[in-house]
């Protein structure tokens, strides 16, 4: 009914804490605090494939829901808004389904994101032991 | 069916994207848009599961139909986001490049 719209809050939630820990990171480089050789993934990367995920996914889904009648371009854009039944029922799925979908997303971002890192340290490794 | 579709068009994306030579084509965005919609439909199918139990693998024809159609009409979706992004940041410059001939 409207689950995806569980994840694309969470994207734009993430998206925030993206652009301010980006200003962060700019900030730490330009005084040269951050400077190693060791390869590191910055964290507004990591977040940004996290936003990606939530996203790409809500924005897929939307589609879904416009293909079922379910989102309509004409306010309140949510056919099951018009009575109170279905909009009961709406949010019961927006809280089941669409914090579900939206935790194992941000379940599966966060293997990724250990395993890219283990994947980086190996490299490092490599290159420290080749030099 | 939709579920699956767009699982296929996932693991496509992602060989796509391990087997490129750089990253102007930006098929990074396609393979993050995939696999979040296949994880949602995942989820979706979990709980649809709860509730049919084994019905759920016995779909009618033209629901199955309708959710193959929409599976496909979902990855051209994706394609059309991905092309329209690659064309207006054109990394390539191709765009940019054809426009000044045309002037």
């Amino acid at each position: 009914m409207a689950c995806f719209l569980v994840s694309a809050a969470e994207a734009a939630v993430v998206k925030v804490v993206e652009t301010v820990e980006e200003k962060k990171e700019i900030k730490a480089e330009a005084s040269g605090h951050e400077h190693t050789e060791e390869v590191k993934i910055p964290l507004s990367r990591k977040l940004k494939w996290l936003n990606a995920l939530l996203l790409g996914g809500a924005v897929l889904l939307m589609f879904e829901h416009v293909w079922h009648g379910e989102v309509v371009p004409w306010f309140p854009f949510l056919t099951a808004m018009s009575n109170a039944e279905d909009a009961a029922e709406m949010f019961h799925e927006m809280a089941t389904v669409g914090v579900t979908m939206a935790l194992l997303i941000t379940a599966v971002w966060a293997v990724m994101c250990v395993v890219a890192d283990a994947l980086v340290k190996k490299s490092n490794e490599e290159v420290s032991e080749k030099a | 069916m939709t579920l699956l579709i767009t699982v296929f068009a996932a693991i496509i994306a992602t060989y796509k994207w391990y087997t490129r030579k750089d990253d102007t084509m930006q098929l990074g965005i396609l393979v993050f848009m995939y696999w979040g919609a296949s994880i949602m439909w995942f989820v979706d199918a979990i709980f649809e599961f709860a509730e049919l139990k084994a019905e759920y693998f016995t779909p009618a024809a033209e629901d199955m139909l309708n959710d193959a159609f929409l599976g496909l009409a979902v990855v051209a979706l994706g394609l059309v986001i991905w092309i329209v992004r690659l064309l207006i940041t054109d990394p390539k410059g191709s765009v940019r490049a054809a426009l000044r001939r045309q002037a």
